[in-house]
């Protein structure tokens, strides 16, 4: 009685299987059973093929309806939103894999942490603006009964975007389509800048854009543990390994314009344990590649790009690991308190760190000057050659400054259009992706988790319509310019 | 756990009492090797509830215990329902009120919004409204729409996020007070810019969740000539927080934690200390 008229004050399904212990499995294929109990008895005869009883608690399970390749926070931003919106409670089982427990490479820990609605493309706007919804009510959204509140530490001081004569009118066009998404963002002339900001030269400024709500940085890592307890809660499984290989089957189908093409579909997937020769085939109905900045390499594992070039089986992921640097350092004259995230017209950009004048920046290479991404090694002539000339000229207090450490960190760079690709591939036709957002991945991931999610359950976008971002553009050439990369 | 080792206990009770058997495997009375049935409303083991009799007492503790262990995800979803209400409720509360707002427009709408919270409301011109112990407040306000509001004290209030929607339509208000304020954090005041042609004083004593962050963006009050900052428990460092706050402001006067708190002893205080070593 009790459950029943909670189901109906919380207003799930009345059918629901919300609330009361498990009953018994979830499936009633009583001679599927009975055939897998004696396969398992035949095997622990023996003669059989088991072992002795040891410990597989490491092992992923064998079956599971989604498995999601990458746990960082696209991946598990994705799983949450599975949970959240599946019907009824408890009908997936998602499985997330994550090569390393430690996140020591993953670009979402390694991120600047700033989050902004200032972009040119009008769905990068809506998604940003719909993840700093969820993390200013992250706590009604990842609340774990007994747990404490999460605190991501977040800074409301704003972008500033500063233009040169060239990018002026590019910055007005941008403001205007952000204003009518709703973003706060204002304009401001060079006079306006030296009175807001003193500390700023504004030579060479021909116009600059601040956001004035709802822009800021917060601490990732945070973020992705909140997720983590939020998404172990509801049920999901974690698995420490890598994705080695796809098992799919093919199928053919004509075009409606009479042309053969192979759709596969992929049954399995090998998780090979760290450190050992061992793996788990895992059943899967749905593959979500969300492994940053390796995602194409997961791509080519299911066979994306197997082709000839130019055709959509020849289409590859165009996803590929970039490296880039971040310098802290000290200045004790430099900006106070209200320094906002500040990109430069050159590219270069810092943000302030704390209360003792730290701050954090970086700037990011020329494509002919891009590092070797074989290793997170940091190379400190870039700061030197590349990062501090701009960054002086237009904070003269950063002269002088000492730099006190400094990491490096990769961006899913996506080589076509450096926007994310989201959506099912039109061939692979079980496997999503959620990944090559160049940088700009952690801002937008609750509103991404839930793109892919209405996608794999529904089969269409609900809330907000990313159909440019799908797969298909890579073969059409519709490329989604974005001018707000950093 | 318990209940199965009385089984096994009482039947070798049950086998001992009579003749002696043969060997230990041999007894009078044929065992009852039933597989102890669980069901959800256990007692004891079926068909030997009658021969364990544990304690009254012992036995209603191990029952609550194990209704609430049976029922595990009832009690959770329970949980859940009462932090969602309270959550709904605080939401209830900041509640916007479009009617009012057209009717009487912005100022008679976010002054009833006050003093629906229990703060306090002053017109231009006119004198503090507050309402009774009871709740209740005089309705006079909405005879005289275009007077805008001057002061809000809505100290104590349950006011958050989506209630500040209110108080930013007040073009002309001078000075508000959010002191011990539960829901106002480090969003809400990157929201006040819209005031910031007329806000000159605004103080927000004893909040709990707003820290440096959020002081960072007061910057944009640039007509604000008294802040009160003081006892702000999340804020990390106080002494320097006033500093960096007051050079930000250059205009404003900011009270708040006293500098030197925080930097440990001085050096007259350690020569009072060895000077009398008694405490008074």
């Amino acid at each position: 009685m009790l459950r029943r008229s909670l189901q109906l004050a919380l207003g799930r399904d009345v059918l629901g299987r919300g609330l009361g212990t498990h009953r018994g499995g979830s499936t009633l294929d009583w001679n599927g059973k009975m055939s897998e109990i004696k396969k398992k008895i035949q095997s622990v005869l023996p003669g059989g093929a088991w072992t002795q009883l040891h410990d597989t608690s490491y092992l992923p399970p064998e079956h599971s309806d989604v498995v999601i390749v990458g746990g960082g926070v696209m991946g598990l931003s994705v799983a949450y939103w599975l949970k959240r919106l599946e019907r009824p409670r408890g009908a997936i089982r998602v499985l997330v894999v994550e090569r390393d427990h430690t996140y020591s490479q993953a670009s979402t820990v390694l991120s600047v942490g700033g989050i902004r609605q200032q972009f040119s493309v009008p769905e990068n706007i809506q998604l940003s603006l719909f993840s700093i919804d969820f993390l200013r009510n992250i706590n009604e959204y990842l609340a774990v009964v007994d747990d404490p509140p999460l605190d991501i530490q977040f800074n409301p001081s704003g972008y500033l975007l500063l233009a040169s004569e060239k990018g002026a009118a590019v910055l007005e066009s941008n403001v205007r389509v952000q204003r009518q998404e709703g973003a706060k963002v204002c304009l401001m002339s060079p006079e306006q800048l030296r009175n807001k900001f003193p500390w700023i030269n504004p030579e060479g400024v021909a116009l600059a854009s601040y956001g004035m709500e709802h822009e800021g940085w917060f601490d990732p890592w945070s973020l992705l543990q909140g997720l983590r307890r939020k998404v172990q809660s509801m049920g999901v499984l974690f698995c420490q390994g890598e994705v080695t290989r796809f098992v799919s089957s093919s199928s053919h189908a004509e075009t409606p314009s009479g042309e053969e093409v192979t759709l596969k579909r992929v049954h399995e997937v090998h998780v090979k344990i760290d450190h050992s020769l061992e793996y788990q085939p895992v059943e899967c109905a749905i593959v979500i590649n969300a492994a940053g900045a390796w995602s194409g390499q997961i791509a080519e594992l299911a066979g994306v790009g197997k082709g000839p070039p130019g055709t959509l089986q020849g289409t590859k992921l165009p996803v590929e690991p970039r490296k880039r640097y971040v310098y802290l350092w000290n200045c004790p004259q430099g900006p106070g308190l209200e320094t906002p995230f500040v990109i430069d017209a050159s590219g270069a950009y810092f943000r302030r760190e704390g209360l003792g004048n730290n701050y954090l920046g970086g700037c990011s290479p020329t494509e002919e000057e891009e590092p070797d991404p074989e290793n997170l090694e940091v190379d400190h002539e870039f700061f030197q050659d590349k990062v501090w000339p701009p960054l002086a000229q237009r904070v003269p207090a950063f002269e002088s400054l000492k730099v006190r450490s400094a990491w490096a960190g990769y961006y899913d760079y996506n080589t076509f259009d450096q926007n994310g690709v989201v959506g099912p591939h039109p061939l692979v036709v079980n496997m999503y992706f959620a990944t090559g957002f160049s940088g700009h991945g952690l801002q937008q991931a609750p509103a991404v988790g839930r793109a892919v999610a209405e996608m794999v359950l529904h089969g269409n976008f609900q809330t907000i319509n990313l159909s440019p971002f799908l797969f298909n553009r890579f073969h059409l050439g519709e490329k989604v310019h974005e001018h707000n990369i950093i | 756990m318990g209940k199965l080792l009385i089984f096994m206990e009482n039947q070798r009770e049950v086998g001992g009492e009579g003749q002696e058997p043969k060997d230990e495997y041999e007894c009078s009375k044929p065992l009852h090797l039933m597989a102890p049935v669980w069901n959800r409303d256990t007692r004891g083991i079926h068909g030997l509830s009658k021969a364990v009799a544990p304690e009254g007492s012992r036995r209603k503790g191990r029952s609550l215990l194990q209704f609430l262990a049976d029922h595990f995800y009832d009690v959770q979803a329970l949980r859940e329902y009462l932090l969602r209400k309270q959550v709904l409720k605080v939401h209830q509360k900041n509640r916007p009120f479009t009617h009012i707002k057209e009717r009487f427009g912005p100022h008679a709408a976010g002054a009833y919004f006050i003093l629906k919270q229990g703060g306090a409301v002053k017109f231009q011109g006119k004198e503090w409204i507050r309402p009774n112990t009871r709740g209740r407040f005089s309705l006079d306000f909405l005879t005289f729409p275009e007077v805008p509001v001057e002061a809000v004290d809505a100290s104590g209030s349950a006011i958050n996020y989506h209630g500040l929607d209110n108080l930013l339509a007040l073009k002309e208000l001078q000075s508000l007070w959010l002191r011990r304020c539960p829901h106002v954090d480090d969003w809400c005041l990157s929201r006040l810019h819209p005031l910031a042609n007329s806000l000159q004083e605004l103080s927000l004593a004893g909040c709990p969740r707003i820290s440096e962050r959020g002081l960072a963006c007061l910057h944009h009050l640039q007509n604000l000539r008294r802040l009160d900052i003081s006892d702000l428990p999340a804020v990390s460092n106080p002494g320097l927080t006033q500093i960096l706050v007051e050079e930000m402001l250059p205009n404003c006067e900011v009270l708040g934690a006293d500098w030197t708190q925080g930097l440990g002893l001085g050096p007259e205080e350690q020569s009072q200390d060895a000077a009398s070593p008694i405490p008074a």
